[in-house]
């Protein structure tokens, strides 16, 4: 048994989790409002590589995490459109995300193929405390956005379920009849947290890019990480802190197949480990699009429905 | 990703029917070098030449260096080829390559293993044409009762194939390696557990041997031909676990810029990127296309599509080796440069017996030199690799 080899796993499932973490919190807060939107893996893409641009073109790592956070609130803009005021088919229109933010990204892209960042967001020292045996990288060897995105969870579940603009958002994804006979909009509600939530997918994209890839890779960019984040609130019962120990334990299988061989432990096939966490995704996703399994597993009430006031 | 996946998948399954497969990446710079006697008289005007990518040309690995050889072919003969990018294998592929020939292009390349199935059949379709399919092979590796390699299919007669041995330059980059390993422990980033990829850790591993005979190569399986954070982490658990030096076989720089950041080497592959990360960089088994292209078209414009399986090697400079970084000292490239000889004037080959597999058995026996066929269904590690070549 290599420790070395445990310890910097450890650290990577923590870093990978990040974003997961805010992909994730992204997704509930837009499903808790109601509305599904699947397209998260396009708004990560989209908000990937504008944030790479924004960044290369600037200089600034800061001004692209921003520019990828405004791109990820924008596209979330197009699925509050598309699914609150026209009341279109959710679950289409998350998927025509998908695929228009995978294209939009390819093209964007179209320049910056080959090119990497060389500024990218570094780990913050803590001095003596970051040379501490074993919690030292673990704990003390993450940048400012890992922290950021799990005081953001906490933050998150605070604000869900102890504040009255928190009640008002979960009123307004299991009951959004009462809500709108409380004379509040339910259309405005769903439309504000969608694009919260878009902005804070993006932030997870842009910092994908900006702390980890460095470069642009079309879709190998994010690997999917959206469609993990989607499963990820399904499994977590749409509550913030369960994300962050969801996120982690699959940035730990994501992790495990390089690990396990690292260490020749040969046991457990490698392609069965790297099949997990995407197996787990599919379940979630069948769950999620069928409205039985989605109640009985906790869902908003009202997830995936339009609201419309004259059929009350 | 989707498309790599497809592509990898494709080889896998390839190789499990025992078929020559064949991915990866490469590069050489030195199109210019290419032996090519200029005619100034012909007339291409008649040649519509079009070339299918998996990737796109700036990716700095595989589909990048074939770029390099389709320019050198554009400048060469005065014509314009057609580019076609991030083309998917299958059935997107297949409708591509339709459209190219109905439009009337008479010369394709297709630079990935899985176009072999859809060229093969719009070839049939389309005699007038000349295809050409990149790391194909027309041949089949299945081994029939009698313990032969048995060849089935219908080949369209206007299909060509063309590859070659960057064994030869895995074998002189690993010298490279082993030279460059105080600890002697090297780490393989490995794409598929294909042939292809397998022949070129039992090469490199033989070629670090020959410096450092207790040289070890431990094996990391990204399964990807394009998945940079897959490649990092990977690259990061063989640096935990002690390796100093590390190989790789994607088309991306990512196990470079890994080597780099903690101070390890990187052998790279298929381009010369040392700009990436030049502390680590050592050198990279790389390819020259361009020498083919240009002798293909010109073929094709004078009325014959080449149809043999090519297989180039260093002696014809379709392997080459690219430069060598700082860490390379003069000795070492001075026997690198001695043992390429060798093995560009036939006196030496990089699986030269005697080689024993993991489990000490002798699989090449001394002196002697394998087959071809052996060595493109290789399915065994050599002494000295850690981990399993079933991936």
């Amino acid at each position: 048994m290599n420790e070395n080899i445990w310890i910097l796993m450890s650290a990577d499932a923590i870093a990978i989790a990040t974003t997961l973490i805010l992909a994730a919190l992204g997704a509930l807060f837009t499903e808790r409002s109601g509305v599904l939107n699947l397209g998260i893996e396009g708004i990560l893409l989209t908000s990937a590589i504008s944030s790479f641009l924004a960044a290369d073109a600037s200089g600034s790592i800061w001004l692209g995490l921003v520019v990828g956070t405004v791109i990820g609130a924008v596209l979330a803009s197009i699925h509050a459109l598309l699914s609150v005021v026209f009341r279109a088919n959710q679950i289409v229109a998350g998927l025509a995300l998908v695929i228009f933010g995978t294209g939009l990204a390819n093209f964007l892209g179209k320049p910056a193929e080959g090119k990497s960042i060389t500024t990218v967001i570094k780990p913050l020292s803590f001095g003596p405390l970051s040379d501490i045996p074993v919690i030292g990288p673990i704990v003390f060897g993450q940048d400012i956005i890992t922290y950021f995105a799990i005081a953001l969870a906490i933050v998150a579940s605070r604000y869900l379920f102890s504040t009255r603009p928190g009640l008002e958002l979960r009123a307004t994804g299991d009951d959004p009849a009462t809500v709108d006979a409380q004379g509040l909009s339910v259309a405005r509600i769903r439309i504000r947290y969608t694009m919260v939530g878009g902005a804070l997918v993006g932030l997870g994209g842009s910092w994908l890019m900006l702390a980890q890839s460095a470069g642009w890779h079309q879709a190998a960019t994010t690997n999917g990480l959206g469609w993990i984040a989607l499963a990820l609130v399904v499994f977590a019962g749409w509550r913030p802190m369960r994300i962050i120990f969801g996120a982690v334990l699959f940035g730990f299988t994501l992790q495990l197949p390089f690990t396990l061989q690292a260490e020749q432990i040969t046991f457990i096939p490698s392609a069965f480990l790297e099949m997990l966490p995407y197996l787990a995704t599919l379940i979630a996703l069948i769950a999620l699009s069928r409205p039985g399994s989605r109640n009985l597993l906790g869902a908003p009430r009202a997830l995936g429905t339009p609201f419309v006031r004259d059929e009350r | 990703m989707r498309k790599n996946h497809i592509k990898g998948f494709a080889l896998a399954t390839a190789a499990v029917f025992g078929l020559l497969a064949c991915g990866g990446s490469s590069s050489s710079t030195d199109t210019t070098a290419a032996p090519v006697t200029t005619d100034a008289a012909a007339d291409y005007s008649m040649l519509k030449a079009a070339v299918v990518y998996i990737g796109v040309p700036d990716d700095k690995g595989w589909t990048y260096q074939h770029e390099q050889g389709i320019v050198a072919l554009e400048a060469e003969l005065g014509i314009e080829v057609k580019r076609v990018e991030n083309v998917p294998e299958g059935d997107e592929g297949e409708a591509i390559m339709e459209g190219l020939a109905a439009e009337g292009y008479n010369l394709i390349f297709a630079t990935s293993f899985g176009y072999g199935a859809p060229m093969a059949r719009v070839a049939a379709k389309h005699p007038e044409g000349c295809f050409e399919w990149a790391t194909g092979a027309k041949f089949l590796l299945t081994k029939d009762a009698g313990g032969e390699y048995a060849t089935f299919g219908d080949v369209p007669a206007n299909l060509g194939t063309y590859f070659g041995a960057a064994e030869e330059a895995r074998y002189l980059s690993g010298i490279a390696a082993g030279a460059a390993s105080p600890t002697g422990k090297l780490g393989y980033v490995a794409a598929f557990p294909i042939p292809e990829v397998i022949r070129g850790i039992n090469a490199f591993t033989l070629g670090a041997q020959s410096v450092n005979p207790d040289a070890t190569v431990q094996v990391s399986w990204t399964k990807t031909w394009f998945g940079p954070d897959t490649e990092k982490e990977s690259a990061e658990s063989l640096l935990a676990a002690g390796a100093d030096v590390l190989a790789m076989h994607q088309d991306t720089t990512a196990t470079g810029l890994a080597a780099d950041a903690k101070g390890a080497k990187w052998v790279g592959y298929n381009s010369d990127v040392a700009e990436a990360a030049p502390n680590a960089w050592l050198t990279a088994p790389t390819w020259n296309w361009a020498p083919y292209y240009i002798q293909t078209a010109k073929a094709v414009a004078g009325g014959t599509c080449p149809t043999d399986e090519y297989y180039g090697s260093m002696a014809d400079g379709m392997v080459t080796l690219a430069s060598f970084g700082t860490s390379v000292d003069a000795d070492t490239q001075a026997l690198i440069a001695e043992k390429a000889a060798a093995i560009i004037d036939g006196s030496f080959a990089p699986f030269q017996g005697p080689v024993t597999d993991q489990d000490g058995k002798e699989v090449v026996a001394a002196g002697a030199k394998p087959e071809l066929l052996d060595l493109l269904g290789m399915s065994y590690f050599v002494k000295g690799v850690i981990g399993s070549p079933k991936g």
